[in-house]
């Protein structure tokens, strides 16, 4: 069992499964009643630990998905096929079971409330999952921040939290690319985040919004680089990646 | 101690040598990448390498000087405070050894540098004596924007953050100051071996 926290210190400690909750066709969130849990930030992140039978263990990274008034704590988990954890975590896991966590992690990739800037969010497939943390923080706060989330995904089945999304709070807009298929019917924008879509709804650098830009490194190099580009202080940029370099 | 996770089996590092494998790593053949921020473009013809702050007097290299000295490869493992580590990893630059000849130190840290505003802090003995280099080829090839091109630290035995990527230079402090993520929660030294990930590990 995980002791006292020290102050300061990240002690590892048991949480239990409330329900596995199916978002997309590779995609779940854990809904965890985590006792210990000393709070967070929106866009923090948690290590998980696995351990085996014989004592073997695997660790990883998740984003946060719930916001820090939510009553349970959630991660969203894209399963990798031939990943050691994930698979774990997405088809595996119960109702009931237990999950050994510590965290929270980061403190940079996080937004806690109005700074008197818009807020402007870029996520690419599962990176969508820590600004999620920020929208739900920023409902639950009742805050009147200006927030626009340009969400890019394969194809619509492929949305993570779609209906939460589309009843999205006032002064939320959410604006979601897709890069492999649509709809016949699809008015939204077709294939990457580009120039034009950008001229479209991103603020310009005059409004000095805060930018954060989560997802595959490649998706993150693309839309960080147009952002500078665009005259946007590289500070205010901030990114969370993951995966190879392209 | 950590309870059984039920139905859990993992996949064990294969043909990977577990005494390469620090305690809550896995080995990765992809190279990932992490960044706080965009990626800096530096132009080389502004590029300079110093070391100063607690010296007795601060040393600067233009990118052509720097290039010209003496400079060696190496194969490392790596390991990210993300879980992945990576083996057998070749790099080509200059020993911080030789960056210090003629420079008399009068602090026993360093805060590492970059373009971007990153820092990060480290013992200056965790640098010294064939520990770390300022790395500008990664497999034979100049090094990535990505990955820290033009040119970064290479302290391997530390987890990878502390292997500051655009480095442009090495100051010297009396006393140990945090540095990026260091304040962010980041354990301050960082030996993977020891699982330093966060403060208090």
């Amino acid at each position: 069992m995980a002791g006292a926290a020290l102050p300061g210190r990240l002690t590892w400690q048991l949480a239990r499964v409330v329900e596995v909750t199916p978002e997309t066709a590779q995609t779940k969130t854990l809904v965890l009643d985590a006792p210990d849990w000393a709070g967070h930030r929106a866009g923090q992140h948690v290590d998980v630990r696995l351990t085996a039978e014989d004592g073997y263990q695997a660790q990883r990274s998740y984003s946060i998905a719930s916001a820090p008034e939510d009553d349970h704590l959630m991660l969203t988990v894209e399963e990798i096929p031939d990943g050691e954890v994930s698979p774990y975590l997405a088809e595996e896991l119960r109702a009931g079971d237990e999950l050994e966590l510590r965290g929270p992690i980061g403190g940079w990739f996080v937004w806690e409330g109005s700074e008197g800037a818009p807020l402007l969010m870029f996520g690419g497939g599962s990176g969508v999952v820590p600004l999620r943390a920020m929208l739900r923080h920023r409902a639950a706060t009742s805050d009147s921040t200006p927030a626009r989330l340009v969400y890019s995904a394969r194809s619509l089945q492929d949305v993570i939290y779609r209906e939460e999304l589309e009843r999205s709070a006032d002064g939320v807009e959410v604006c979601l690319a897709l890069t492999r298929s649509w709809p016949e019917d699809w008015t939204g924008h077709r294939g990457r985040v580009n120039d034009a879509l950008l001229d479209d709804i991103a603020w310009p650098a005059s409004d000095t919004p805060a930018i954060y830009i989560c997802g595959p490194n490649g998706f993150v190099e693309a839309i960080s680089r147009r952002m500078v580009a665009r005259g946007h202080d590289p500070v205010r940029v901030k990114t969370e990646r993951f995966g190879p370099s392209s | 101690m950590s309870p059984i996770s039920r139905g859990f089996h993992g996949r064990r590092h294969g043909t990977v040598d577990p005494l390469r494998v620090p305690p809550g790593q896995y080995v990765t053949r992809d190279f990932p990448v992490l960044s706080a921020g965009p990626t800096p473009r530096a132009h080389l013809d502004d590029w300079t390498f110093t070391i100063d702050g607690a010296v007795q007097s601060s040393m600067s290299w233009s990118w052509s000087e720097f290039s010209a000295l003496p400079a060696e490869t190496v194969t490392k493992d790596i390991h990210c405070v993300t879980k992945w580590s990576k083996l057998d990893t070749t790099w080509r630059g200059v020993s911080v050894d030789v960056l210090f000849e003629g420079v008399t130190a009068e602090g026993a840290y360093i805060t590492a540098w970059s373009d971007g505003g990153y820092t990060t802090n480290l013992p200056l003995a965790d640098v010294r004596d064939g520990k770390a280099w300022v790395a500008y080829e990664y497999d034979g090839q100049p090094l990535a924007p990505e990955h820290g091109g033009p040119a970064r630290l290479l302290v391997p035995h530390l987890y990878f953050w502390k292997s500051a990527k655009w480095v442009r230079g090495l100051t010297l402090t009396v006393t140990d100051e945090p540095g990026f993520w260091e304040g962010y929660g980041y354990n301050n030294y960082g030996d993977p071996w020891r699982e330093q990930r966060y403060q208090g590990d």
